[in-house]
């Protein structure tokens, strides 16, 4: 197969997959939201009192997740970190 | 006369709609500009907002509208002839629906992407709103029921494509999950998927499935609307990678392929047209030609639907302005290219005149059995196919259609039942579970409330259906035509369509309201008391809206 044929091929199939894809973009991406979402309350169980068996292994977790920390508490409802030595906004 | 004369002069009519009409709409009333910025790029965000390639989004939004309603209408309407069908769909394809696709396009991509419904209140009022929330309300519920009724005739019709039809759905579970977990690429996957389809096609007609007769005192029929019914609940209520997204891609494929199989058969094969060109000779108790022809056939000429998918999804992935027109107008092309296949199918597709006339005994008899069956006849004279296997497949295609819109309708009817349950404070009924088995409870309740406990009549509804989609339709147009008049810009092309659909439509539930009362059908009396109703309802928006924006100044926007 020529290289023109090749890039040719490689085109239709990305146009292929925004066809597949496209339409359940925001779909897909909320239901995957919800999921870390629910990843979230599992690593910060703990300080909100939820024990949580696991903890000793997603305590390491917690700093890398500080970053969507003020995001998911936001769109679980609460305008304030729940947190009472973890202050983010 | 030959069914290819038809066939060039409709596609050629919509082809020079496109190249003429849409191009004078699209420069110098819309006026759309390369250089805009549009909200896909403004707010470009990799989830709803994604610039697109003009051809890929075509395609979405060409099989997002297209479904089984541009076949039924068309199919149910030739009782009048081929011709009065005929030209509505042409004509309404260039002057009605290509303006109104396009134009709600346009008016989306202006104000940030939002859909109609926002729109409505934004640009017309409050008020407005809250008749758009009912009459969308509305054309969910009779298309699901309507489209219960009608699958379920088709499965009874042929026994033969019951495998196929589940089997489809067999096929699409497993397609999802090949392509979410990236196990092979899409481009195998797409090979594998249609031949296992049509491998099922090929299979269907040797082993038919029948339902008993009487199951626990329901008829064949009413066993299986309760069993599609049951199946789209369950539809919607899966993650959409599961079923709905690999099934919408298998339908694409499948209305590509359907279509060009019947052109090409009609090509090959020149069967003639036996139906009258005007039928003088309609079967007692079928309603006149005017007005009802204009809301049998919705889909096909103008639809309102149209304008909820290019609003809604579409807008957010307008790469320029000026795609707009491709993708609105000739999208809405192309649907009218399904709805001449089947004005095509089901007028040529039979023997001799009077096999037609046994078909067409009554108005609404035929819809997508006379598709099925006349279509099965040209794509066997055309391409030597078996007759059986080509019902098959024509009832598989047109099956997926219908059950698509089933299950996505009741999902949306569900969130409409979950936001009224936040807004009334109904915690119960803002869960999916319950919310869906309203959704489901409420359409069983037209389908059987209008055709009797066999659920047989069901297709009664269907210029109901007509009626409430052009009044969607109707307060599109509305929305595009303030404006236009906001803009200084010469209004009549889209006003001219929407007090024609406006009075189309309360003429013929007017006419309905009378046919009803005479059938002493009360319940059917009701809902077209209540499309009655909400038509009044736009129509006075429509008129207030229209002063208000007629008296003010032009703004320079």
């Amino acid at each position: 197969m020529s290289g023109k044929t090749r890039l040719l091929f490689r085109r239709l199939g990305e146009l292929g997959a925004q066809y597949y894809n496209a339409p359940y973009r925001a779909a897909i991406a909320r239901a995957k939201r919800d999921e870390e979402d629910l990843f979230m309350l599992l690593v910060f169980a703990e300080m909100m009192g939820v024990p949580n068996p696991a903890t000793w292994s997603t305590l390491e977790l917690q700093p890398l997740l500080m970053d969507r920390f003020h995001d998911w508490h936001t769109r679980m409802g609460m305008e304030r970190s729940p947190l009472d030595h973890f202050r983010c906004c | 006369m030959s069914a290819i004369v038809l066939l060039l002069l409709g596609l050629g009519g919509m082809a020079a709609g496109y190249l003429f009409y849409s191009r004078f709409i699209a420069s110098r009333i819309y006026k759309l500009d390369p250089a805009f910025r549009t909200p896909a790029h403004e707010f470009e965000d990799g989830v709803d907002f994604v610039p697109t390639n003009r051809f890929v989004l075509w395609g979405h939004h060409f099989t997002s509208v297209a479904g089984a309603a541009p076949i039924v209408g068309p199919a149910i309407a030739v009782i009048w002839g081929w011709l009065p069908a005929f030209v509505w769909v042409v004509l309404g394809t260039v002057f009605f629906a290509g303006v109104h696709d396009s134009g709600a396009l346009w008016a989306s991509v202006r104000n940030r992407a939002k859909s109609v419904g926002a729109l409505t209140g934004e640009v017309v009022g409050y008020r407005a709103r809250t008749v758009f929330m009912i009459v969308i309300f509305l054309v969910l519920l009779m298309v699901n029921a309507v489209f219960g009724v009608v699958i379920a005739k088709l499965l009874i019709n042929n026994p033969g494509s019951v495998v196929p039809v589940w089997g489809a759905i067999a096929v699409a579970l497993i397609i999802g999950q090949l392509i979410y977990r990236r196990i092979i690429g899409l481009g195998l996957v797409s090979v594998l998927g249609v031949i296992a389809l049509y491998s099922l096609i090929y299979v269907g007609p040797q082993v038919p499935v029948t339902l008993p007769e009487q199951v626990m005192g329901l008829s064949a029929n009413a066993s299986w609307i309760l069993l599609l019914f049951a199946y789209a609940a369950i539809a919607s209520l899966l993650p959409v990678w599961v079923l709905l997204q690999p099934r919408d891609y298998i339908n694409g494929l499948q209305l590509f392929v359907g279509l060009i199989l019947l052109y090409g058969a009609v090509l090959i094969g020149n069967p003639q047209v036996v139906a009258p060109m005007i039928n003088n000779d309609v079967p007692a108790g079928t309603p006149s030609l005017l007005p009802l022809l204009f809301v049998t056939i919705a889909c096909g000429a103008i639809s309102g639907f149209h304008g909820l998918v290019a609003s809604g999804t579409s807008s957010k992935q307008l790469d320029k302005e000026p795609d707009a027109r491709f993708v609105g107008y000739f999208g809405a092309v192309g649907e009218g290219a399904l709805a001449l296949a089947a004005i095509i199918a089901a007028t040529a597709g039979f023997a001799t005149l009077a096999d037609w006339q046994a078909v067409y005994t009554a108005f609404g008899n035929g819809s997508l059995s006379a598709f099925v069956n006349g279509g099965a006849n040209i794509l066997a004279g055309g391409t030597g196919m078996d007759v059986g296997v080509a019902a098959t497949l024509l009832t598989v295609m047109a099956a997926l259609f219908a059950g698509t819109t089933m299950d996505t309708g009741l999902r949306l009817q569900r969130y409409i039942f979950q936001e009224w349950g936040e807004i009334y404070q109904q915690k119960w009924l803002t869960r999916p579970l319950p919310a869906t088995l309203l959704a489901v409870a409420s359409c069983l309740l037209l389908a059987f409330g209008a055709g009797g406990a066999d659920g047989s009549g069901g297709l009664l509804i269907w210029p109901l259906f007509g009626t409430t989609n052009q009044l969607l339709a109707g307060l599109t147009l509305l929305v595009i035509t303030i404006m236009l008049v906001k803009r200084g810009r010469p209004a009549i092309y889209t006003l001219a369509p929407l007090v024609f659909l406006l009075v189309m439509t309360l003429y013929a539930l007017l006419i309905q309201l009378k046919s009803f009362y005479d059938q002493s059908d009360w319940f059917l009396l009701g809902l077209d008391l209540v499309v009655l109703v909400a038509a009044l309802l736009v129509t006075l928006e429509c008129a207030a809206a229209l002063k208000r924006a007629f008296s003010a100044p032009p703004e320079n926007i």
